[in-house]
C-alpha cells in the first residue's frame, strides 16, 4: 500500500468518528463552537501523529512475539503481547504529559491555542484506538504508521469542525424542544456518517 | 442535666451504622437509570457503546465486562482515595483500570474467543472509556467504598441497559435475529415473514444508525422527563 493510499483511507475510509466512534465523548462534549473543536482537533492530530509511531516501535521490538529477539536469542519465543494496553496507555500519558511541557516551552503561542486541550487527550478513545488499530494491522514499517496516525488524526479534525460549524447555525433554527442539544447532535453526526460512506470502495 | 447525658451517647453510637441500603445508596443505584444515565445525559462512554451494537450478543459481554471493570476500579481506586497524590492521580487510575481491563481481555480470550476476536479493539478501549474515568474522577475519589461500589454498580447496568436496548433495535431490523435466533424466518431461503415480502433493513448494521438510534433514544427519554430538555 502507497502513503497516499494509507493516508486518505485514514481520513475517509476509516474515518475515526464515522466509521468507528472513537473520540466522540471530547467529540460532543467540545464541538459547540468551531474555535474550540480546532484547538482540541489540531491537538488530536499533533499527538497522534507522535504517538502512534512510538507505540509501533515499541509493538515491535518490545511487545510482538519475538520481538526481542534483537536482545538475546534465548528471548525469540517470549510473547508479551498482553502487556500491550497497559504499555501503550502509560506512552500516552506520558507523551501528553510531555509534549505539554515541550510545546509550553518551545512555542507559547501554540500552547495558548491547545494548553487545556492537551490533558484532556490522554483520555480521548481515539489515540489509543490508533495505537490498537495500528497493532491489528499489521503496518510493514514506521512511515506507513506515522501516515495512518497522522490521518486518523486529520479525519478526527474534520469532523470536529464540521459538526462545530452545524451546531453553530443550528442554533437558529426550530428544533423539537427534547432534541436540542445532545439529541440533534447525534442525528447529524449518524447523517454525516452515511455521507462518508459514499467513500467507501475508493 | 442527667437525662440530656444518656441521649448525647446513644447517639455517638448509631450515626455510623448506616443501613446497606439506605435511602441515600439506593439513589446511587437508581439515580444512573434516568436523571443522571451516563449515556444520555451524561454523555460518557459512547464511543464503546456505538460501535459493538450490531449483535446483541456482544452488546451483553461488553456491558457484563464494563460492569466488572467498573465495579472493581471503583472499589480499588476508593480504598486508595487518601494515599493518590491529586497531581499524578490520572496515571495512578489509567495503571489500575489497564490492568483490570487486561484480566477481562485474557479471561475473554479464554472463555469466549469468537466474541473477543469480534469485539476486537473494543475491550482494550474500555481503558479508555470515559464513563469509567468520569465516575473515578467524580465519585470514587471522593466516597467511602461502598457507595462507590453501588455508584459503579448503578452507572455501568445504566450502559448496559441502553447498550442492549440499541443492539436490540439493530439487530432485529437489521438481521432479522435475536442472539442469533431468526425470528422472522429465513432471509436466504425466504421463510416465515421473508415469504410475503418482508425484507431486513441493512442499514440498520451499518455503523450511522447506531447514532440515529441513541439519538431517538435521547429523543424519547427527555420528552418524557421534560427537565433533561438543553437550551440549544
Amino acid at each position: 500500500m502507497g502513503y497516499a493510499d494509507i493516508f486518505l483511507k485514514a481520513i475517509f475510509v476509516e474515518n475515526m468518528i464515522f466509521a468507528y466512534f472513537l473520540g466522540m465523548c471530547s467529540y460532543l462534549a467540545v464541538s459547540k463552537t468551531v474555535k474550540t473543536g480546532m484547538g482540541l482537533g489540531l491537538a488530536v492530530i499533533f499527538v497522534l501523529g507522535i504517538t502512534v509511531p512510538i507505540n509501533y516501535l515499541l509493538e515491535n521490538y518490545v511487545l510482538k512475539e519475538g520481538a526481542l529477539d534483537w536482545l538475546d536469542t534465548s528471548f525469540a519465543t517470549l510473547d508479551l503481547s498482553f502487556l500491550s494496553f497497559i504499555m501503550f496507555i502509560a506512552v500516552i500519558a506520558s507523551m501528553v504529559q510531555l509534549v505539554e511541557m515541550i510545546v509550553e516551552k518551545f512555542a507559547p503561542a501554540l500552547y495558548g491555542a491547545l494548553g487545556i486541550f492537551l490533558p484532556l487527550i490522554a483520555v480521548n478513545c481515539s489515540i489509543l484506538g490508533g495505537a490498537l488499530f495500528m497493532q491489528e494491522r499489521q503496518y510493514a514499517n514506521i512511515g506507513e504508521a506515522t501516515i495512518f496516525g497522522l490521518g486518523s488524526g486529520v479525519g478526527w479534525w474534520l469532523a470536529i469542525v464540521a459538526i462545530a460549524a452545524i451546531r453553530e447555525k443550528i442554533r437558529y433554527s426550530h428544533v423539537p424542544e427534547p432534541l436540542r442539544g445532545l439529541g440533534i447532535t447525534f442525528i447529524i453526526t449518524g447523517l454525516m456518517g452515511i455521507a462518508f460512506m459514499s467513500f467507501m470502495g475508493i | 442535666m442527667s437525662t440530656e447525658a444518656p441521649v448525647v451517647e446513644e447517639k455517638k453510637v448509631k450515626a455510623p451504622s448506616e443501613p446497606l441500603f439506605s435511602k441515600k445508596n439506593r439513589k446511587l443505584l437508581s439515580d444512573p437509570m434516568d436523571d443522571q444515565n451516563p449515556i444520555t445525559v451524561q454523555v460518557l462512554g459512547i464511543c464503546s457503546a456505538l460501535a459493538i451494537t450490531v449483535q446483541v450478543k456482544q452488546a451483553v459481554v461488553m456491558s457484563l465486562s464494563v460492569l466488572a471493570v467498573m465495579v472493581f476500579g471503583n472499589m480499588i481506586i476508593s480504598l486508595m482515595r487518601n494515599m493518590i497524590p491529586d497531581r499524578i492521580r490520572i496515571i495512578v487510575q489509567l495503571v489500575v483500570v489497564a490492568s483490570l481491563v487486561i484480566l477481562v481481555d485474557q479471561v475473554l480470550k479464554a472463555f469466549a474467543f469468537e466474541v473477543s476476536q469480534a469485539l476486537s479493539v473494543f475491550v482494550g478501549l474500555i481503558i479508555t472509556n470515559c464513563i469509567i474515568m468520569g465516575r473515578l474522577e467524580a465519585f470514587a475519589l471522593g466516597n467511602k467504598v461502598w457507595p462507590s461500589v453501588l455508584d459503579g454498580l448503578g452507572n455501568a447496568a445504566a450502559y448496559g441497559v441502553i447498550l442492549i436496548l440499541v443492539s436490540v433495535v439493530r439487530e432485529l431490523f437489521g438481521s432479522g435475529k435475536l442472539f442469533g435466533f431468526e425470528l422472522f424466518g429465513n432471509a436466504t431461503e425466504g421463510t416465515g415473514l421473508y415469504a410475503i415480502g418482508y425484507m431486513n433493513n441493512n442499514l440498520m448494521i451499518l455503523p450511522p444508525m447506531a447514532l440515529i438510534t441513541v439519538g431517538v433514544i435521547i429523543w424519547i427519554q427527555r420528552s418524557r422527563n421534560r427537565k433533561l430538555i438543553e437550551e440549544n
